[in-house]
């Protein structure tokens, strides 16, 4: 009876090690990525890395136009994205719930952030840099990276409200509130939170989209950091492209260095996003 | 009783309908304002569909369809122009096939981990870890298949070129793997406690119920997660303008350089091909059929898990 026990039981163990395998597999494949370009990185790290511009000579070579192009790029994408995206999960979610016109929109937004990002480029291409006049500026690459990411902040936007209870805005209507006032003052503080999380969430995956900025025009060298809305402009992760297509070991080396930056500044974020909504969320309580 | 009443109400509601009225052309001009808000979102897909037709329009009056399908050549920079899409097709069935070969596997069993043999504190930790791996930039993915996995793999890989398919797949497997892991997580989760429970009266154990009860029960949202991760992989860019290399040919072998419909938009990106060119005009054709491939299975999967939900 246990002779027959133990057999039946080695395939069930077999398989629940195999599942275990899948996972543990794809994450220490991230562990050996992250610690092999930290390595590689961190050799060329150093403060004169980040304030020093690109050049010729992989050892001066610096990523300070990236990233100070990569800190525009996420001002201005908030800038357009965060108004757009949080005003259009309003109208969804606490107007016109039923009508068609909010179904097809809501359709729409799913089947937006199925498109490849690269096709954004091509939009921002088409419509930003040529028929508006923007050229291959900053400003006409935060305009296609916001839409690139508007699927994204309408929907955490959306669930942050679905959080809050009907119960309150009854409450502020049995008090004499209009339906906006009732959204300024009761709905919105609530949701907030979980608004600004998704919010920088969207931000940090916008930081390291490199596609549709290659598209729309950033420039893989220059000597200057961008002064307006309509320079030209280069991002981290464009220059880390453009070091990483080299043959030169000195220039991927570079890449890696640019890696651990682009990485730790998508860290800082991920981080200040956890923290605000565990702070918010404490205040609250 | 009536007069007083009148006199207390009289002086107030002439003042509150000239400020309800205020309000209200207020709270109009709100919901306008959210309105567009929300408009915004279809001028975008509007924007993308106008900008593609209008340039694949032109290329197609210059060219004709017949030159894109029926070519077996793409070489838009080269004096003797071909424009048969179908090299660059090829190279991102390989990639894709190779990616899916890796993370369909992996997906589908950390899936089934996550579902049904984890306990909720393991959940609770794998889950995130395993979005963190769907959340590094992509460009970052590109260097790992060129600088790490490929060397590597050329140690054991005979004829594996410095450019393959091959790397660049693989690593893309590992990235769209969380994809199928969590919709399939989702797909398992919904399949009703009473089957199992029957499998179990029935004297099976857990393995075989799993497999032969649960995963054929969520086989249709099992599905959509794989088409969702074919089409993110399809669309998938940096790491095959990286990895894969930038030559178009018409072939299977994943082990040569293969330039995919993105990386093509890619490298001609990279060049300054002036606007109104043919060549310009050619990264927009090839982004339309990248959209419409896209769209296809977006749609597929989308309905097949609708469909899956409602048999649950």
């Amino acid at each position: 009876m246990s002779d027959h026990d133990t057999r039946s039981r080695m395939p069930e163990r077999a398989f629940f090690a195999l599942t275990i395998a899948a996972v543990a597999v794809p994450l220490l494949v991230l562990l050996f990525l992250l610690v092999i370009v930290t390595r590689s990185g961190l050799t060329r790290l150093g403060w004169d890395f980040v304030t020093s511009y690109p050049s010729r000579h992989a050892d001066h070579a610096g990523i300070l136009p990236g990233l100070v192009g990569s800190l525009w790029l996420m001002g201005l994408t908030a800038l357009i994205a965060l108004p757009l995206g949080v005003g259009a999960a309003i109208h969804l979610e606490e107007y016109g719930k039923q009508s068609r016109l909010s179904r097809l929109i809501e359709i729409n937004i799913a089947n937006l952030a199925g498109v490849p990002s690269i096709v954004y480029g091509l939009l921002g291409l088409g419509l930003f840099v040529r028929t508006l006049h923007m050229g291959r500026s900053v400003l006409a690459g935060a305009c296609t990276l916001a839409l690139l990411v508007l699927p994204m902040v309408v929907m955490v936007s959306r669930e942050a409200l679905r959080t809050v209870p009907m119960s309150l805005r009854e409450a502020a209507y049995a008090l004499g509130a209009t339906r906006w006032q009732t959204i300024r003052q009761v709905v919105l503080p609530q949701a907030y939170p979980g608004i600004l999380t998704g919010a920088i969430l969207a931000l940090a995956r916008a930081i390291g989209e490199t596609a549709p900025l290659v598209v729309v025009g950033a420039l893989t060298y220059i000597t200057f950091v961008p002064d307006g809305v309509d320079a030209p402009f280069t991002a981290l992760p464009i220059q880390i492209f453009n070091w990483v297509s080299r043959p030169q070991r000195a220039f991927v080396v570079n890449a890696a260095a640019g890696i651990v930056v682009l990485l730790a500044t998508m860290l800082v974020l991920n981080g200040a996003a956890i923290y605000l909504r565990n702070r918010l969320q404490k205040k609250r309580a | 009783m009536p007069a007083s009443n009148e006199t207390l109400v009289m002086p107030t509601t002439l003042p509150q309908t000239e400020l309800r009225r205020a309000r209200s052309r207020g709270e109009q001009a709100v919901e306008l304002v959210l309105g567009a808000c929300a408009l915004a979102t279809v001028l975008t897909t509007l924007g993308i569909l106008l900008v593609l037709a209008a340039e694949t329009f032109g290329f197609l009056r210059e060219v004709g369809l017949g030159k894109l399908l029926f070519d077996t050549q793409w070489t838009p920079l080269f004096s003797d122009k071909h424009f048969g899409i179908w090299p660059l097709v090829a190279g991102t069935c390989v990639t894709s096939f190779v990616a899916i070969l890796v993370a369909l596997p992996l997906g589908l069993l950390a899936a089934i981990f996550m579902s049904e043999l984890a306990t909720p504190r393991t959940r609770a930790w794998v889950k995130p870890a395993l979005e963190v791996l769907a959340g590094v930039p992509t460009i970052v993915y590109g260097y790992f298949a060129l600088v790490v996995v490929t060397p590597l793999l050329q140690s054991f890989v005979p004829g594996l070129a410095g450019f393959n398919a091959l790397s660049a797949g693989l690593v893309m497997g590992i990235m769209i793997m969380p994809l199928i892991a969590s919709l399939t997580e989702d797909a398992l989760s919904a399949v009703p406690k009473s089957l199992r429970e029957a499998a179990y009266a029935l004297g099976a154990s857990k393995v075989p119920t799993i497999l032969r009860v649960v995963v054929p029960a969520a086989m249709g949202g099992i599905a959509a997660s794989v088409i969702i991760a074919v089409s993110r992989a399809v669309g998938e860019t940096m790491i095959v303008a990286i990895a894969a290399g930038q030559e178009p040919h018409l072939s299977l072998d994943p082990r040569t350089a293969m330039e995919t419909m993105t990386a093509y938009i890619v490298q001609i990106s990279l060049g300054d091909t002036p606007a109104g060119t043919l060549e310009y005009r050619t990264i927009f054709v090839v982004g339309s059929a990248l959209f419409l491939l896209t769209l296809a299975m977006n749609v597929t999967s989308y309905k097949l898990a609708k469909r899956f939900r409602r048999q649950t």
